[in-house]
């Protein structure tokens, strides 16, 4: 071992060509195969990508660092199934550029969230958690409600979304702007939306002010939408 | 090694930036650390949108692995290249750009986080102007590093520069491959991965783990084999091991990054593998461990003696605990219990303050003597404090995250006798101020011993003796 060794200590680039060798191969066997999709994400009914509004609120969950404390990703183990819901499937974050499983139980796992408190406890959640939950250890967010949504650049997150492989058509991203107002919407209803994103979408002012579109609307909106676009009373399973 | 020392200009200047640097970053990422337990344990510290928990943790894991760690291992490889190959750095103005290049992105990356710029991936937040620019700056620093072993007097490259190696060329390889982005517009800070769900995952577990496994470790482990040989006086304990250990390391290392995806989407057969290699990888991990320990033979009286000695064994230790826990947690049906608790958050930080802190400690207690043309360090007791302190504070640290963490995995999964779940998780959550109080103190005494040690680098510097 030790004579062969003496070549490749006698040569910095034969060892930096071994060690680029040496490392690549555990990574590529690992990663490549997971493009080949169709034996990796689960075809399922229901999982669209994340309308204007949603996906101001799931930038704003990236911003606010929550995946540091939130998980989403359910395992499939007796508890956790209880507590959160059907275990999570591949396809319900394949359209999340980062997908945002976690690593940290702080607080709960987010997966499923949607759909399971209502706007209202959200926004008193959100303005500070312990008026709703005591025990809570989460920071409070009050300035999301008197902050206008960024959502100017609507259009362009889309353009950039679908360059990376969310299948937003050019209609979406033409309406991205108007979309994500509409959806904030007290009037509980738009053709244009449900045209494009589909029947289940949600169309309400989440956060109970209809003057203007807040980052507290485009939070709630992502949080009710979480874990709710698959439909389990139907779904079978591979 | 010092035979020629008086005839070869080596480059100093870089080191001596990097390690005050060094020194500095440490202690910034460490309050910063104490600052977040706090907010755990005090919600009411969270003050206001930019000092939010969210938004700081990325800068504490950033300021000690990236900064802290980072300005460590430019310091120490730009030493022990130069020493071990008998030749000045290659490209004396490039190594300077890779000083205030390393610091500009660690400021921007910074400055990011608290204003929320991150891509929301751990440990890869910084966005893709900051990534494009780290990726510049990095290669440069390879390319300094393999001109310097080309021009070496030495006929062979000493192990600590394989090691030394690895990490950089691995680093620039995972942070490329985990940072390819597509920005909302040039002029825009916000960017897209192109990875998606699944997909995105094993990549970012795969830069995540290996981020561990050569930042934290391979380079970690270059200086390990330099300045424990070195500080001894003694030669490595077996070449034949040494051999064994870099190759096998490096090859096991990159396959276990999908132990962080158990029991998620990622197919069965990607995390049995991931485990598999997990468990393989405690091997060549203790092999270095022995290497390192027994590079004493002969000469364990030194480690009586020699605080800075002792500081470089502890952390052996630390790291044969560490990476005896993480096979450990990376089988299944333990990291069932472990996974999403603060256990995970105790045994990163065995191994971080345990063996990445200790052992660049004890590098830099062995750096600013020389760098400075002193005779020793201002005060040795001053570093056995340091020692202990900073000792105490971990095991504080770890055990604090122990109780939490089982305590959190087995009150998720407790039953009534009704056969319902037994705790709400906000019951749960209650459960963990006690220790996260105790956590705190531990970061608190480790703040304490690092802040020693400014104090003994500076007064080192001002008014230690002359080496003559």
């Amino acid at each position: 071992m030790s004579t062969t060794h003496q070549k490749i200590e006698k040569n910095s680039i034969l060892m930096l060509l071994l060690v680029i060798v040496v490392i690549s191969i555990g990574g590529l066997v690992e990663a490549v195969p997971l493009f080949r999709t169709e034996t990796v994400i689960e075809k399922v009914e229901g999982v669209r990508p994340y309308t204007p509004l949603e996906l101001a609120g799931y930038n704003i969950y990236i911003r606010e660092g929550c995946y540091g404390c939130h998980s989403q990703q359910i395992r499939p183990l007796r508890d956790e199934v209880e507590r959160y819901g059907h275990y999570s499937l591949a396809a319900e974050s394949m359209f999340d550029h980062p997908f945002q499983w976690g690593s940290k139980r702080t607080g709960p796992d987010l997966a499923r969230v949607g759909g399971k408190y209502s706007d209202d406890w959200h926004k008193r959640h959100m303005i500070n958690p312990r008026d709703v939950v005591p025990e809570s250890i989460m920071p409070g967010y009050a300035f999301m409600e008197n902050r206008a949504a960024d959502l100017s650049k609507s259009a362009k997150n889309l353009k950039a979304l679908r360059i990376v492989g969310v299948p937003y058509s050019d209609e979406m991203i033409e309406n991205a702007h108007r979309d994500a107002i509409a959806q904030a919407s007290a009037e509980g209803e738009d053709a244009g939306l449900v045209a494009r994103y589909g029947e289940k979408v949600t169309i309400r002012d989440f956060d109970g002010d209809p003057e203007f579109v807040s980052e507290l609307d485009a939070m709630i909106a992502y949080l009710q939408v979480l874990g709710t676009m698959v439909d389990f009373s139907t779904y079978k399973g591979k | 090694m010092t035979t020629n020392a008086n005839t070869i200009q080596y480059n100093d200047h870089v080191i001596r930036l990097f390690t005050i640097a060094a020194v500095f970053w440490g202690v910034v990422g460490f309050l910063v650390g104490v600052f977040l337990a706090l907010q755990m344990a005090f919600p009411v510290l969270n003050l206001g949108e930019y000092l939010s928990f969210g938004r700081l943790r990325p800068l504490h894991t950033s300021a000690v692995v990236f900064a802290f760690g980072g300005c460590v291992l430019f310091a120490t490889s730009y030493h022990v290249v130069q020493r071990t190959c008998e030749t000045p750095l290659w490209g004396n103005r490039l190594a300077i750009f890779t000083f205030w290049g390393y610091q500009l992105f660690i400021v921007i990356a910074a400055v990011g986080y608290v204003f929320g710029i991150t891509q929301g991936k751990e440990y890869a937040e910084p966005e893709w102007y900051a990534d494009l620019w780290l990726a510049v700056v990095w290669v440069t620093y390879l390319v300094i590093f393999l001109m310097t072993l080309r021009n070496r007097k030495e006929p062979h490259i000493y192990v600590a520069n394989w090691f030394y190696l690895a990490f950089i060329i691995t680093v620039a390889i995972l942070h490329i491959f985990n940072n390819l982005n597509v920005p909302v517009e040039m002029t825009a800070a916000k960017s897209y991965p192109v990875w998606s769900g699944v997909q995105g995952a094993m990549i970012q577990w795969w830069y995540g783990h290996n981020a561990v496994g050569f930042f934290l470790t391979a380079g970690f482990l270059g200086i390990m084999y330099y300045f424990i040989p070195k500080r001894a006086n003694r030669p490595v304990y077996s070449y034949r091991l040494s051999i064994l250990h870099f190759w096998s390391l490096i090859f096991i290392y990159i396959w276990a990054g999908p132990h962080h995806l158990h029991y998620t989407a990622l197919p069965d057969w990607a995390q049995t593998l991931g485990m598999t290699f997990s468990i393989i990888l405690w091997m060549p991990s203790w092999g270095g461990m022995i290497n390192g320990v027994m590079t004493l033979s002969g000469a364990w009286h030194k480690l009586r003696e020699d605080p800075v000695l002792q500081f470089m064994i502890v952390a052996l230790a630390f790291y044969g605990m560490s990476t005896f826990e993480g096979p450990l947690m990376s089988i299944k049906e333990v990291n069932a219990l472990s996974h999403y608790t603060d256990w995970t958050i105790g045994h990163v930080h065995s191994g971080a303050l345990g063996w990445v802190a200790f052992i660049s400690f004890g590098a830099i207690y062995c750096l600013v003597p020389p760098l400075w043309n002193k005779q020793d360090m201002y005060s040795r007791k001053l570093i056995t404090l340091h020692l202990w302190i900073s000792t105490t504070g971990i095991v504080l640290y770890i055990t604090a995250m122990w109780i939490a963490g089982i305590m959190q995995g087995l009150m998720w999964r407790s039953y009534d006798e009704m056969g319902f779940l037994e705790y709400s998780f906000a019951e749960v959550v209650n459960q963990m101020f006690p220790y996260y109080i105790i956590r705190a103190l531990g970061g608190v005494l480790f703040l304490i011993g690092a802040l020693i040690m400014a104090y003994n680098v500076r007064k080192t510097i001002t008014c230690g003796k002359d080496a003559v």
